[in-house]
């Protein structure tokens, strides 16, 4: 296999290919007529997906360095340049993402029923943004993309939205563009500085990340303006309230990519960029303090205010604040469990949470409604659905044997060491994520079977049953056997460790700074 | 390592083909019950004899005990090795022959009590799983894995408790198991991460051969390791503070009651501590705790069955109280003993649980003839069984003398062991009498609501109507084969581990010294006279025959009224019926502050009004005030965004020329 690809020279052009593909299925969609809109991009998400598993081969483990990079110039004369490249923290993002919008595709055939072309053209735009934030290594390159991701998404929620989708968009639109405002004038902030001190002018991460000491007592602003950008798009407590909005008004497609993927950018975004271009700022005791207890207080209290949701989306998305809580306290815990099941949440997340927005769609296919009160002893009209919904809440809470159990035990055993009582806490979450989706499960499909309406519910169709069926797979291959992934990811995760331990020492050293590290 | 050892896999692997294939019966070909019977049934039969033939090999060579059989590397992350792997060794072996024996009796038993059922094909696949999980639980070779096993149960009691889900009650009652569950597992959770911090290791064998060199004896890591553990045992094992779930559990399908609720899985707690014998052997606070705890919870739980109507109800509480028996055992560090009470228990109570399932489907068929519906359950409808089902009233009676302590009965030289260990701890200190006076006071109550139980369901008149009790009839042979088997159980299990005045004694509590070899260190010797022995058995049997003879004496069948024309209960026997209140106190203190607070302080108050409502759409208003982002709803919006990134490149482009 491996020999296969270098022969093609799968490295050199995979991850360009991975961009391009989707702008050119974007463009055969509008170039066909409406009717054959969901076809095409079917293809074309189809395509992006076969080019893209390889990679699971190609990506030699054991090292740290970035693969299948390259480089061209952009505007050269301005230090840009087009620069990709995936190491293990960013291969999963890239390989959830093109999993993901092939049942994307397939879980909007029925939802979506007007504005055919403009809708999966901009879904395809959509795969080249995210794509392109996950494998950029040029901060100029990275914030475009960036913001390119955050237009059709404002589109998808803006026009194939609920009743409130106006409201939800732009809310989401400001929230978001607000952060990454601040991170664009930190990174203009970053090529000023890093460029007087070097004398190079250059957006290039490897570049920046070398001489970033010459930010000096600037560190301080640019990681806020940094963890300002990702807070909000992962999003933390007390920034989460765009979230709970945007995912009851997007279509499901909407919701399943917003959880799946594009909540995975604010986390990225500190493993990344924020930890390790600040390390003294995001280990001062303070600001541990901060981060660590918003992870926390997300925890809980996502998960609490989930439990009381009426409305089922509703309480998805704010589960996500609880599960996106456990991936912050084991980033910012930095020991090798705690970063690795940091990612495995986040590649969990998009599996599980994905699954059950695409669930939720379902429903409210079939009712108009997604009202948890509007259902009650629906197993008995739709059991396979029931069965499914069940397999992927139990993977949700972190039953062992799912996906689920292996990154939130991953991350609770690495934090356990270095904040016991913060993840002492965090690890009552496993109480409130059963009581949350149990409840839920009650009153969805046991109790009486007393509404009529539901008397015709069609079981899972062969479709949506085809768009499952690879997440439950995920969710069983993690959960027993989560070796492969955990083999990818770990020379990456220790890489991250060490250079923000080690950066930490020497720039706490060249400035002096008041908290050295032993 | 012997051949046959290395086929433990199959005991495992087998449920859960059965899982998967009356899985996919029950959604293709739901009317395929005799397939259902067969698969079902089957592989637990297989399993059983592969287990045989397991323990027979490692009968062989014991010596190599215990045999780590590792399989993939599961969870392999910096110094973090946890690989999928099962332990066969003595104490193993002894629940795995126990949970794949009584699982085989049970299943057999469903295929008549079940037969009747729309979700037949489901109940087995789930019965199925859950033996699956209980034997991951006990084979397991480090903490994790046991761990599946462990919540993999729960899920199963969850499915099978809520089974009939289409009445409220029914789910209400799995997902309270759940989550109380859960609130125990997270006390297996902190464990699990307090002995990765201190050992480096989460498998058994390196973290108990550690231990002596890694803990100080009565240190605080130690006990607050074991406290945590405990806590995941008294959610797994309906212990104080976490029982209130197993009554509740009567929901689910009798045979389930009695696999699930009475034989294997609610002794999981119990087989945790003795698992892990070296560090509450290390922990002394710990033990007392896990004691008294245990003491506490079977004298309270014998009170509440003291007036249950219900006749499941009071095997609930009755297992519950048990399960307390097992605690102080293995409180005292009588390992062996909480474990030989297991064994037992396991018999018995299985054996009561199903007779009790006999005499509700009896019933149920018979109002079922003359569509009454009338509480099948109620012991105040049934009286005088005893003629219409003379062998399930025969074999219950066997299995009350048991569980009521009646020398010569297996339960009595399983009590009988615990208690004397506890009063042999009474040399060191003195708390160890009062935990058997705790004990002793306990055991008169158990043999008094069981011959209680006895007389209202067997005895004095028929209460059920004069048409049922025309229908009334003995349990089908499927049904009552599997209670022959039980009751020769109940007899005669016994002799495992006879006392120590007594000869052939103890002979499971030399099985387990090689695994309960490092916590003998630590425990002070237990040395009874064998004046003080046989005192004991006196005060044991005088005891049981009390219990017995005091039922027998004041309660009075013939007077007793059928439910619908009973009075209601008043004063202590009010309080005792309702169960102390315990359901509704946490209700009042837990449930509904959490309930009411996340609904109208974090989420109504909190997140709509002061984060959404007054920070995030409050600053969108006082910008739009100001007439900064404008008034044009989207274009406007887009337009801002283009000219900010215009100035943005336009400094950019300063900056370079």
């Amino acid at each position: 296999m491996t020999e296969l690809l270098t022969n093609v020279g799968y490295g050199s052009w995979v991850l360009d290919a991975l961009l391009v593909v989707p702008l050119v299925g974007a463009l055969a969609v509008l170039s066909r007529p409406a009717h054959q809109a969901k076809q095409v991009a079917l293809i074309a998400a189809v395509v992006e997906f076969l080019i893209s598993v390889p990679l699971w081969w190609a990506f030699e483990i054991g090292t740290a360095t970035m693969q299948f990079q390259h480089a061209y110039p952009w505007i050269p004369g301005w230090g840009i340049y087009y620069v990709v490249g995936v190491d293990g923290i960013s291969l999963f993002m890239v390989l959830l993402t093109t999993f993901t919008m092939p049942l994307a595709v397939l879980g909007s055939w029925n939802y979506i029923k007007d504005k055919l072309r403009p809708y999966y053209a901009l879904l395809l735009l959509l795969t080249t943004g995210m794509l392109g934030v996950f494998v950029a290594l040029d901060l100029f390159m990275f914030y475009v993309f960036w913001e390119i991701m955050l237009i059709p998404m404002y589109f998808i929620i803006g026009v194939w939205g609920g009743p409130r989708r106006l409201y939800a968009a732009i809310k989401f639109f400001i929230y978001t563009f607000v952060g990454s405002l601040l991170m664009l004038v930190a990174i203009l902030a970053m090529y000023y500085m890093v460029g007087q001190t070097t004398g190079v002018y250059s957006f290039a991460y490897q570049h920046i990340l070398e001489n970033i000491g010459a930010v000096g007592p600037w560190g301080f602003w640019l990681f806020g303006a940094f963890a300002l950008a990702f807070a909000i798009k992962v999003p933390m407590f007390p920034f989460h309230t765009w979230l709970p909005d945007a995912h009851v008004e997007a279509p499901t497609a909407g919701s399943v990519i917003l959880a799946g993927i594009l909540l995975k950018m604010g986390t990225y975004g500190f493993l990344r960029f924020a930890l390790p271009f600040f390390p003294t700022i995001a280990l001062h005791p303070t600001v541990v303090t901060i981060v660590v207890g918003l992870a926390i207080v997300g925890i809980v209290y996502g998960a609490l205010v989930a439990m009381v949701q009426p409305d089922f989306k509703k309480l998805v998305a704010y589960s996500s604040v609880s599960h996106l809580g456990f991936v912050m306290l084991g980033i910012w815990a930095l020991t090798i469990q705690s970063v690795e099941g940091a990612i495995i949440i986040m590649i969990n997340h998009g599996i599980s949470t994905g699954a059950l927005f695409f669930l939720a769609g379902m429903l409210s296919e079939r009712r108009h409604t997604r009202e948890i009160a509007a259902f009650g002893g629906i197993a008995k009209v739709v059991p396979a659905f029931a069965c499914v919904l069940t397999i992927v809440s139990l993977s949700s809470i972190g039953l062992p044997g799912t996906n689920g159990f292996i990154g939130e035990f991953l991350v609770l055993v690495g934090s356990f060491g270095p904040y016991p009582w913060a993840t002492a806490i965090a690890a009552t979450g496993v109480i409130f994520a059963a009581a949350y989706l149990l409840w839920a499960l009650q009153r969805i499909i046991y109790n009486k079977f007393d509404k009529p309406e539901n008397e015709n519910l069609p079981d899972l169709s062969g479709r949506e049953l085809l768009v499952l069926a690879p997440l439950l797979a995920c969710i069983l291959w993690i959960g027993l056997y989560p070796k492969p992934f955990l083999d990818r990811i770990e020379a990456s995760a220790e890489e991250l460790i060490t250079t923000v331990q080690e950066q930490e020492v020497s720039l706490a050293a060249a400035h002096g700074s008041e908290e050295q590290v032993p | 390592m012997p051949a046959s050892v290395g086929w433990v896999w199959l005991v495992v692997v087998l449920p859960f083909a059965g899982f998967l294939a009356n899985g996919l019966i029950s959604f293709f070909w739901p009317k395929a019950k005799r397939a259902v019977s067969a698969i079902g049934v089957g592989v637990l039969v297989a399993a059983f004899a592969v287990a045989v033939s397991v323990v027979n090999g490692l009968s062989s060579d014991l010596h190599g005990a215990p045999y780590v059989l590792t399989y993939w590397s599961w969870m392999p992350v910096g110094e973090l090795e946890i690989a999928v792997a099962l332990q066969v060794d003595q104490l193993s072996a002894v629940m795995m022959m126990i949970v794949t024996g009584i699982s085989a009796l049970i299943h057999i038993f469903s295929v008549g009590y079940m037969r009747d059922d729309p979700g037949y094909p489901r109940y087995f696949s789930y019965l199925n799983l859950f033996v699956f999980f209980m034997l991951v639980l006990v084979l397991g070779a480090n903490f994790p894995v046991m761990f599946v096993g462990w919540e993999g149960v729960g899920l199963c009691s969850y499915l099978l408790i809520g089974f009939w889900y289409l009445d409220k009650s029914n789910a209400d009652a799995g997902k309270k198991a759940f989550i109380m569950n859960r609130i125990g597992d997270f006390g297996f959770l902190i464990a699990m991460f307090l002995i990765f911090q201190a050992t480096g290791s989460l498998s058994f064998a390196e973290v108990f051969e550690g231990a002596p060199s890694t803990f100080t004896i009565n240190g605080g890591t130690v006990t607050l390791i074991t406290l945590a553990l405990f806590l995941g045992c008294t959610g797994k094992s309906a212990q104080i503070p976490l029982f209130t779930w197993l009554p509740d559990a009567m929901a689910g399908p009798t045979p389930v009651s009695a696999l699930i609720h009475a034989a294997t899985m609610v002794t999981a707690g119990v087989y945790l501590i003795a698992r892990a014998n070296v560090l509450f052997a290390m922990a002394p606070i710990s033990s007392v705790v896990v004691a008294t705890v245990g003491v506490v919870t079977a004298l309270f739980a014998a009170t509440i069955a003291l007036k249950q109507w219900d006749i499941k109800k009071v095997l609930a509480y009755s297992t519950v109280s048990q399960l307390g028996y097992m605690f102080l055992g293995v409180g005292v560090g009588a390992y062996a003993g909480g474990i030989f009470h297991l064994a037992t228990h396991a018999f018995f109570k299985a054996l009561l649980f199903l007779g009790s399932g006999s005499v509700i489907f009896a019933l149920h068929r018979a109002y079922h003839h003359t569509g009454s519906h009338e509480d099948a359950q109620d012991m105040r409808n049934m009286g005088g069984l005893r003629q219409y089902m003379p062998w399930t009233a025969t074999l219950m009676w066997i299995a009350t003398l048991a569980i009521a302590g009646i020398p010569g009965f297996s339960g009595f030289f399983s009590k009988d062991g615990i208690l004397a260990a506890t009063f042999a701890r009474g040399h060191d200190h003195p708390v160890f009498y009062f935990l058997w006076i705790l004990g002793a006071a306990a055991a008169l109550l158990t043999a008094f609501y069981m011959t209680r139980l006895m007389l209202y369901t067997f005895h004095g008149r028929n209460r059920s109507g004069k048409d049922e009790a025309k229908h009334l009839l003995e349990a089908p042979w499927v049904m009552t084969a599997p209670l022959l088997v039980l009751a020769l159980g109940s007899i005669f299990a016994g002799v495992v581990n006879l006392p120590h005045v007594l000869p052939g004694a103890g002979w499971l509590e030399h099985l387990f010294e090689p695994v309960t070899e490092l916590s003998h260190r630590y425990l002070p010797e237990i040395h009874l006279s064998v004046t003080t022995e046989w005192v004991l058995i006196g005060v044991a049997t005088v005891i049981a025959v009390a219990g017995i003879s005091a039922a027998a004496v004041t309660l009075k069948p013939e007077s007793l009224k059928a439910a619908r024309e009973a009075p209601e209960e008043s004063g202590l026997q009010r309080v005792l019926l309702r169960k102390w209140y315990v359901d509704e106190i946490y209700d009042a203190l837990f449930v509904r502050p959490t309930v009411w607070i996340s609904r109208n302080v974090l989420w109504r108050f909190m997140d709509v009004g002061v984060i959404d409502g007054a920070l995030v759409n409050g600053s969108a208003w006082s910008a739009r005030a100001v007439g900064f982002i404008g008034s044009a709803v989207q274009t406007g919006r887009l337009a801002w965004y283009l000219l900010v990134f215009v100035i943005g490149t336009l400094v950019l482009l300063r900056a370079v020329m």
